[in-house]
Formats: C-alpha cells, structure tokens, sequence
C-alpha cells in the first residue's frame, strides 16, 4: 500500500496503490497537508488502482476536502471502481466531492 | 451461535485484513457469490473489527478481539467481541443528513447497518453479531433487476 505523488501543471497528483484504511489514512493526510503547506492548492486523488476504502478512508477524505477548501483550493477525486462508487453513495458522500470517470476529466475540471 | 470458526485476534489493525480475506476464502469455498458476499463482508467486518480496536479496547496492545463465525447454508454469521464497556448502538447519528456529512467520522456502524442482512448488539455494546444472507433478499433482488 502507497501513495505516490506527482505534479501535472499546478495539480497535485496522488495515486492510491492498493487500500485506503484505518492503517494508512495518516499517511496520505501527511502527503496532503505537506502540498498543501508547500502551496499546492489543486489537488486530484486518483482510485485507479485502489481496491478498498473503509470508514476512516472516508473520513480522511472529508477532512482533506475541508482543510483544502479552507485554503482557497480543490479536491477532486477519479477511477472509483463500482465498489468504491457504492460506498460514496451510500454514505452520500457524492454530493460531498466532485467525482470525475477518468483521471483526464479531472484535470480539466480545475 | 456455535462457531464453526474462532479467530482470537492481537489488538493490532494489521491484523484486520487478513481475518477479513480467511472469512471470505471460507465463504467462497462454502459456495458464496463472492461478487455479491465481498464488498458487504469486507465493510461489515473491516468496519466492526476497527471499531473493537480503536473504541472498545481504546487501542490497548494488551487487550483481544474475538471474531466468531458460521458459515451455513442461507447465510453466514459474524460476531465481533472486544474487552470494552461497551457503547450504545442507538446513540449514533445518521452520517447521511446534510449536517452531518462533513464530518470526518461515524460511518462504520452506518454502512455495517446498511450492508448487512441484519445486526444485533449485545446488552452490554462490547459484542456485534452481523449476518449476511447467501441470497439477496426481495428489496435487493428487485432493485438489481432494474
């Protein structure tokens, strides 16, 4: 499980390898908020290659989302697999963020 | 119930997945649609066995979790104990309601309640008994049709 970061213009980039979990959340809260703190105010996670969310995968999300927005920047997330698309719609955490089908959507809804 | 499957477990979260992927190599090898069985297993259990470490047993190295299961012919049964007081299952606020959907918390009791067939709490709140149905019931037949 990893999180991989990368810049595309003046997005902030994270891929999500494998889950996002009670065991790993901080980790990519860490990654955010040192963008964040370092100016990057753009920010899009791609799920691509993520099999499984959890509760406190979620919760970190809306974290982010708020403490991003508190800056003046953007979360967008993209590649939700269907499982992962349920559980945001379960949660009705899909009126929380913006969703895009594919990591390019995303780049050019900012 | 009498567990055909008994796993004590450390209080680590590490130890979270592995239990999740044997109870779901069980149920696929008792025949489960593992499409359908996955993601609601995964949640359900994922979900309560987090909560046991991280609330109940307030993440004391020292303290266990007792997962038990049964794996019969209509449904498979899990029931997740921790060495906590216990908390009041009826306490908790909806997640969903717009006042409530920025906070970054209280959605694991919401999506076991929401994924699985049916959840009962003990008296005392340290022990949560979840059972999945092999079929899907009638609601949930119906709205796949469609």
């Amino acid at each position: 499980m990893s999180f991989i970061v990368n810049k595309e213009n003046d997005v902030t980039i994270i891929d999500v390898e494998g889950q996002l979990i009670v065991g790993n959340r901080q980790e990519l809260k860490e990654k955010v908020l040192q963008e964040l703190e370092n100016g990057g105010r753009k920010f899009l996670i791609d799920f691509a290659r993520t099999g499984y969310i959890d509760s406190s995968g979620l919760g970190v999300l809306v974290s982010l989302s708020k403490k991003i927005r508190e800056q003046g920047g953007e979360l967008r997330l993209a590649n939700l697999n269907e499982d992962l698309r349920t559980l945001f719609e379960l949660t009705k955490l899909d009126t929380l963020f913006q969703i895009s089908k594919s990591r390019d959507e995303a780049l050019a809804s900012f | 119930m009498c567990a055909d499957i008994v796993l004590e477990l450390p209080n680590d979260l590490r130890a979270i997945e592995r239990a999740v992927d044997y109870l779901l190599a069980r149920c696929s090898e008792a025949g489960f649609d593992c499409e359908r069985v996955a993601l609601k297993l995964r949640v359900g259990v994922t979900e309560a066995l987090s909560n046991a470490m991280l609330y109940g047993n307030a993440r004391d190295p020292r303290k266990r979790v007792l997962v038990e299961a049964k794996v019969e012919a209509e449904s498979v049964i899990v029931r997740v104990t921790d060495e906590g007081r216990g908390f009041d299952p009826n306490s908790l606020p909806d997640p969903t309601l717009p006042c409530n959907l920025s906070r970054p918390g209280g959605r694991g009791i919401f999506l076991i309640r929401t994924l699985m067939d049916r959840v009962e709490f003990n008296e005392r709140g340290n022990s949560i008994t979840m059972v999945l149905h092999r079929e899907p019931s009638g609601a949930e037949a119906q709205s796949w049709a469609r």
